[in-house]
């Protein structure tokens, strides 16, 4: 204490909030500027991983200028006050370590894996970047074509990323989701120096930020270093507050076809729009998932029974929600047709299915497989506590609190077939929905 | 900072954090063979079987015999039919992870202590009564076939099939392990069972085991599981030659951003210069921001996301590869680029300080690798193939540190062939002939 005082650290002295959530060491704490902090604790190998989530995405980004938020998550890596470009992962890496950053429509991330006594070291370095970046016109010409390269590598060369952002684009009528984060290629040619700035002014202030440290750490240890160096930074008073354009009601089924002599496998995808978690009201969220589950998570879902093995119409079907988002989500269907069956009976067949589910209600016996399943993965997951970080520190950057995080589990245990119905019937809205078609040229004039 | 930095990485260097894996040489009853390392502290155990051979098992008309039958071991066993035998190993909340490669076939399995004993019936029931029931392979089939087209459209899948056949001719790494549209839909369900009876066998399996169980619980397990196998299986095959000629070769995909996959003759696992040859790669294009081609090639020029080299030393070969991917209007440039360190890192050998910070890296990551059961338990069994000594993880370090800078350069010099260097481009490339 006495060190991080001298420091200029004044921190909150809060207890820690342990984990109910069985056997997780979790702690956290929020220092006086505001910046939360989650602890979670493994001894079993002395190793850490230090990482900085900002709640700042590419759903944040001022409209032209699609991709920012990604681009400055690449110039984080060029020169500060006191590093050279390049220096802060060539000094991690010559500390044995590795590190890495990412971007999602919410949050951007970045951290470092390594030996666990390098701590000390990442934070000065990590906290100094959250600050200080000193770009060059240079780094934004090299980079922009870098970001470019990735987005030929990610999206331009892989249809089926292609169709996925054109099914987003007309998911959303209104919201940020419906732009890509990696950026329209237009509007990613011309990102300028004042645009990453910016950006970075307005966002990367510890009052916006999360810090996530798992491993073999000591959370009061954690608690003096974090206040040494990120304890320091001044709050950004003028941070705005997180409001982006919501989504008007949907009113009208949309369609769409994406064809390209790149595709190999035709397949048809339904998403319609969803309700997320949300903090102290996750119970919807919770059923959505078990709904993803029942439907399409594995070889025992009902679509994989019906159209896979009893029909034989599918190669594979499936469905997914993500939750842990801002803003509205959405829930997907997608089928795989075997040789020989069109994308019209897939889709056919799949709203069969889909009708016949929800008139038959939920299997007992198969929720409870699924519902043992999460159970198990509670213990497995305590062998990777930086997924259990890794958790938190989305959730927290979506929106949710602590205690979101840690009722989920319960709550999926709670939820029942009824309930399970009940949002299927409110999710499965047409008016709400995108069907679109993944197919190759040839297909057009059959 | 800098010195602040030496201190650091002395006392890095001091740490003995790989102490942590105790691995013991276990022997069942039956005399099966595993490395064991026991952490009871998480209720549930990974468990890692390989069968050295692999797809490279293939007879030259049954291509993608084993990887279809791998595929198909999850597909029912004994009394349970696919359906019944997925909700079984769900209620388990146990999984069983199969995969095929050229030279290995592997089962991950990671199963709760609290019902490990129903889990074991399953997994040898699993392993012991396949049942290959025709409903399963035709549709096992179809999603293999599926993916054999998708991959026919994907540039990096053409340029691996492309180098490969290139690289091993008529061996069976010069063909595809998954098998060709043809060859699959040729299979029948004998030609399935002859690939099972000549995958698994115990002359050719490496197991490794981390976790909560003990060394008696593991031998029993093992001898479940296990010591009913045939002594021997199919005959591996002999080893290959490698026939890499430099240049450029050129698919042409219609496609806007070109890839580039590699490569030059290799070099043995067991070869004494591979250490210096690993500390070489990871110099080269061994995957961080510094290395020589990310910095040249991305870095310098923004000439792509990702470039990147390693070294590939199979059972039957060894070659020495690399990738990158840039639109096609850059391609001619980024290979030029790699051309260039390539023949520069032959001539002029790298630096002192880019030595010391690959050692760094490398003996300080190296602890970091242990991090998971699954993951060790995969670690343990890798080991045992490459014939390392039990203790290979306490002294490995040792051996990299002992790489001097003469030993990097002349293996750089011996090794990098920048004329032998050959480049399979997939796109539409510009101001590239091949």
């Amino acid at each position: 204490m006495i060190r991080s005082l001298v420091g200029g650290a004044a921190l909150a002295l809060m207890l820690p909030v342990w984990a109910s959530a069985e056997d997780e060491a979790v702690t956290t704490f929020t220092l006086d500027n505001g910046m939360e902090v989650v602890v979670v604790e493994d001894h079993r190998a002395p190793v850490v991983q230090h990482m900085v989530w900002y709640r700042a995405g590419s759903a944040d980004e001022p409209v032209g200028s699609s991709g920012v938020a990604h681009f400055l998550e690449h110039l984080l890596f060029k020169a500060t006050d006191t590093l050279a470009s390049g220096e802060l992962s060539a000094t991690v890496a010559a500390n044995g370590g590795r590190d890495n950053a990412f971007t999602s429509f919410d949050y951007t991330a970045y951290f470092q894996r390594v030996a666990a006594d390098r701590l000390d070291l990442m934070m000065q370095m990590e906290a100094d970047r959250m600050r200080n970046i000193r770009l060059t016109e240079r780094d934004i010409e090299t980079e922009r074509d870098v970001i470019l390269e990735e987005r030929n590598q990610r999206t331009e060369n892989n249809p089926r990323a292609l169709f996925g952002e054109q099914m987003r684009a007309a998911q959303y009528l209104n919201h940020r989701y419906g732009v890509p984060i990696i950026g329209w290629r237009h509007e990613m040619e011309e990102l300028d120096m004042d645009d990453a700035l910016s950006f970075y002014q307005t966002y990367y202030a510890p009052n916006n930020a999360i810090l996530v440290v798992t491993g073999d750490v000591d959370p009061e240890e954690v608690r003096v270093l974090a206040g040494k160096h990120y304890g320091v930074i001044p709050a950004n008073p003028d941070l705005p507050e997180r409001l982006r354009s919501q989504e008007p009601p949907q009113n009208a089924a949309r369609r769409l076809t994406y064809k390209d002599p790149r595709v190999a496998q035709p397949y048809v995808q339904r998403s319609y729009l969803a309700p997320e978690r949300n903090p102290g009201d996750q119970k919807t969220a919770a059923a959505l998932y078990l709904l993803s589950e029942l439907l399409g998570g594995g070889t025992t879902s009902y679509l994989n029974e019906t159209l896979q093995f009893d029909q034989k119409k599918a190669v594979y079907a499936g469905a997914s929600y993500g939750g842990v988002s801002l803003d509205n989500t959405t829930f997907s269907l997608f089928v795989v047709p075997t040789e020989g069956v069109s994308l019209q009976e897939a889709e056919d067949a799949m709203d069969q299915a889909v009708a016949d589910f929800i008139a038959a209600g939920v299997n007992e016996d198969d929720l409870e497989r699924i519902k043992m399943q999460l159970r198990a993965a509670q213990v497995y997951a305590r062998d990777n506590v930086d997924g259990i970080g890794n958790r938190y520190g989305r959730a927290l950057a979506s929106g949710l609190t602590v205690e979101d995080v840690q009722e989920w589990p319960d709550l999926l245990q709670a939820v029942t077939g009824e309930e399970i119905i009940a949002a299927a019937r409110d999710l499965f809205r047409p008016e709400a929905s995108v069907t679109g078609w993944l197919m190759r040229d040839e297909e057009v004039t059959q | 900072m800098r010195a602040f930095l030496t201190t650091c990485l002395v006392l890095l260097l001091a740490l003995p954090a790989w102490a942590e894996v105790e691995i013991k040489e276990v022997t069942s009853p039956k005399g099966i063979k595993a490395w064991l390392v026991e952490d009871h502290s998480i209720p549930f155990t990974a468990l890692e079987l390989r069968f050295r051979g692999g797809t490279s098992l293939d007879a030259p008309d049954k291509r993608g015999a084993v990887y279809l039958m791998t595929g198909l071991i999850e597909e029912g066993a004994g009394d349970l039919d696919a359906r019944a035998y997925a909700r079984e190993l769900e209620a388990l909340a146990a999984s069983f992870d199969y995969d095929a490669s050229d030279d290995t076939v592997s089962i991950s399995a990671q199963f709760l202590s609290e019902n490990r004993d129903e889990v074991a019936d399953l997994l040898r029931k699993t392993l012991h009564q396949p049942r290959f029931d025709i409903d399963a392979v035709e549709r096992v089939r179809a999603q293999v076939l599926s993916g054999l087209r998708s991959d026919a459209k994907n540039p990096n899948d053409i340029a691996g099939l492309a180098f490969s056949q290139m690289a091993y001719g008529d061996h069976p790494y010069g063909a595809n392990g998954k098998g060709t549209i043809e060859s699959v839909s040729a299979l029948t369900r004998d030609d399935i069972i002859a690939a099972y009876e000549g995958v698994f066998a115990r002359d050719r399996l490496f197991v490794g085991a981390v976790g909560d169980i003990t060394a008696e619980e593991l031998g029993i397990l093992l001898d479940q599981l296990l010591a009913d196998f045939p002594e021997t299986g199919a005959p591996i095959p002999g080893k290959a030659d490698v026939t890499i000629d430099g240049g450029v070769s050129v698919v042409e995909f219609d496609t806007p951003q070109s890839v580039a996959l590699f490569g030059q003759r290799g070099i043995d696992r067991h070869d004494p210069e591979f250490f210096a040859a690993y500390i070489l790669n990871q110099i080269m294009g061994g995957g961080s921001l510094e290395s020589r081609l990310m910095r040249e090639v991305r870095e310098e020029r923004g000439l792509t996301y990702g470039v990147y080299s390693y070294l590939v030393p199979k059972d039957l070969a060894s070659v020495y590869m690399g990738s990158v991917a840039s639109g096609n209007d850059r391609i001619a440039e980024a290979i030029t680029v790699v051309r260039d360190q390539w023949a520069d890192i032959a001539e002029n050998g790298v630096t002192q300080k880019e030595l010391d910070d690959a050692k760094t890296y490398l003996t300080g990551a190296y602890p970091l690798r242990f991090d998971g059961n699954s993951r060790i338990a995969s670690i343990l069994a890798g080991m045992q193939m490459d014939d390392l000594p039990i203790d290979y993880i306490a002294t490995r370090n040792e051996k990299v540190n002992a790489v001097t800078l003469e030993d990097v350069n002349r293996v750089a010099g011996e090794l990098l062939d920048p004329e032998g260097l050959h480049f399979t481009v997939v796109g539409k490339p510009v101001g590239l002939e091949g």
